[in-house]
């Protein structure tokens, strides 16, 4: 077998959509853009596409770089490049920036051409069948009628959850991993404080801060600096940090003294340099408004009763904002629904940043089940 | 075609029927399942613990749910499945009476196989004052998993206990079937059981 490869130099392209789209929230959109990468070709038959969908603060660059010299490949590039596990020698793969997002899709920051000036709190919040309406009409754009596979982590396993509900005969593979079938009480708590955080900062300005000339940055940077303490195990901080002072004795103070100090507020830092606090509110939004069972009586099973796809689901054993009691919820709704479905429970410290991380065991599991894709529609 | 089934799986097999729903559990690789789908049409699940396997399982195409067995069966519903199997790994489990229970309460039909402890090699070095190490059981007595050794007498006499009646009985030895004395002569038994 080949090494595997990235796939190298990649560019983003824009689809511009002129069909009105009517959100769930009853808003209209006369007009949007998409912004997707592809990497790997379309076959003649066009059944080896998969669309891998981003999670909260993700976007459409997921794999390859953009220049020679570009120091940050794209997000999921561990997991897509020719002989990875998602090959894009033998799969068209899309990646895309979702509705509302903040990465060149129409989003909040983006200019409302009924007024010419940024959307800012107009913008109308997105859910998750609201991404899937409008990922359909991209596919449909692309030529792509069924999807080989769509695969998402976390939010993003919550989308390809919804596309094999909603499109039952577009999906044939749905990979759901570190994901829930609806969000528990807690993790909406998280996702308020995050939000209180940017909505209680001075700059917010009801939203419409752009027209202020600044960002919210105080408040984004909390709510990053929590997510990202309840996306890490308890165990995996303990380990890089643990208690490491920085310069190695107390200094009685409020500066930066612990390592886990340094390390979330670099984090957060970094998230409030190049992120919209209009989308990331939508986006734990669209989290906390998940829940396929809601309009079947709360009934999962029911939820699934049309679905097509088969599917693989993967948790992760230290991630406890989705936990694996979540993702075995969905199993068993998959379960008892009498729909194909495997699962794995992979053991590692990552909390629920793992699904990012490159990891022998869960890569594996994937390759294997995407082999099987590979072989089922003879790419 | 699918590879050649080991022996006992292939009596398991024998007495599945076609088209049937199967939930084999500790299902390894997944040969067994496999051979189910290609020669008998028939569908299923299998149950692992083990990562490897769960990944050898989805290479094949074999649906698996990684899981720990010890824990019961809870994510399957009642009487989901025709067959229920449990191959040479009650033996190893904790808690045998909970996990019958649980085979015949989400399937109609169970099927377990385990090495016999009544094989004469096995009392023959009782005899001579060792614990014994068989074909079928490797292990020595400071390294084995297998916690529950049993006899077939042994065994069927657990089912009635629990309610439950043998509707077959296989013993093998290297692969073969034993009619004479299988207690004594076979080293690893099948035994298919239902509700009484």
């Amino acid at each position: 077998m080949p090494e595997p490869r990235s796939v190298g130099l990649v560019s983003a392209q824009k689809a511009v959509f002129e069909t009105p789209i009517t959100l769930t929230s009853g808003v209209t959109l006369p007009r949007y853009e998409l912004v997707y990468e592809t990497y790997g070709t379309l076959n003649a038959d066009r059944s080896n596409a998969i669309l891998i969908c981003h999670a909260l603060s993700g976007h459409h660059h997921v794999a390859g770089r953009y220049s020679e010299d570009d120091k940050n490949a794209g997000w999921w590039d561990n997991m897509i490049g020719p002989g990875k596990p998602i090959d894009t020698d033998r799969f068209f793969v899309i990646g895309l920036n979702n509705l509302g997002g903040c990465h060149g899709s129409t989003g909040p920051s983006s200019i409302d051409p009924a007024t010419g000036k940024p959307y800012g709190s107009t913008f109308p919040l997105v859910l998750v069948r609201d991404w899937v309406e409008t990922q359909a009409r991209l596919a449909d754009q692309l030529g792509i009628h069924r999807f080989a596979a769509i695969i998402g982590g976390s939010l993003g396993g919550m989308q390809a959850l919804r596309w094999t509900i909603t499109h039952p005969d577009r999906v044939r593979h749905a990979l759901v991993i570190a994901a829930a079938p609806k969000l528990t009480a807690q993790n909406i708590a998280f996702n308020d404080v995050a939000r209180q955080a940017i909505l209680t900062d001075p700059d917010f300005h009801g939203g419409d801060y752009y027209q202020h000339d600044t960002v919210p940055r105080r408040g984004l940077r909390l709510a990053r600096m929590l997510g990202h303490i309840t996306y890490l195990s308890d165990d995996g901080m303990g380990e890089k940090f643990g208690r490491m002072l920085r310069s190695g004795e107390y200094k009685y103070g409020f500066d930066v003294e612990f390592e886990i100090e340094s390390y979330l507020r670099y984090q957060g830092d970094k998230f409030s340099d190049y992120f919209d606090a209009n989308t990331y509110l939508l986006m734990t939004k669209a989290l906390d408004y998940f829940d396929p069972a809601r309009h079947y009586g709360g009934d999962l099973v029911k939820a699934l009763a049309e679905v097509q796809a088969r599917f693989l689901v993967v948790s992760f054993n230290s991630d406890w904002r989705f936990s694996p009691a979540r993702s075995r919820e969905i199993v068993k709704a998959l379960l008892d629904a009498r729909k194909h479905v495997s699962y794995a429970e992979i053991d590692s410290k990552h909390g629920h940043d793992a699904f990012l991380m490159e990891d022998a065991p869960y890569h594996a599991i994937m390759r294997a089940y995407l082999d099987n894709i590979a072989q089922e529609i003879a790419a | 075609m699918t590879a050649p089934l080991r022996s006992d799986l292939r009596h398991i097999a024998d007495w599945i029927t076609p088209a049937s729903s199967v939930l084999d559990l500790g299902c390894g690789d997944g040969s067994l399942l496999a051979w189910l789908a290609t020669n008998k049409d028939c569908h299923g699940y299998g149950v692992e613990i083990d990562v490897d396997s769960v990944t050898a399982c989805v290479a094949r195409g074999v649906d698996v749910i990684q899981s720990d067995m010890e824990a019961g069966l809870s994510t399957f519903e009642d009487n989901a499945f025709d067959f229920v199997v449990l191959s040479l790994t009650i033996q190893a489990m904790h808690n045998v009476e909970g996990i019958l229970k649980e085979m015949l309460r989400v399937g109609r039909t169970g099927i377990v196989t385990f090495p016999n402890f009544g094989y004469w090699e096995n009392r023959w070095q009782l005899l001579l004052g060792r614990m014994p190490v068989s074909e079928t059981i490797p292990y020595e007595w400071y390294n084995t998993p297998n916690i529950h050794l049993c006899t077939v007498y042994d065994f069927e006499r657990l089912l009635k206990k629990l309610g439950m009646w043998s509707t077959g009985r296989v013993v093998l030895h290297q692969g073969e079937k034993v009619d004479l004395l299988p207690n004594l002569l076979g080293s690893l038994a099948l035994v298919r059981f239902e509700r009484a």
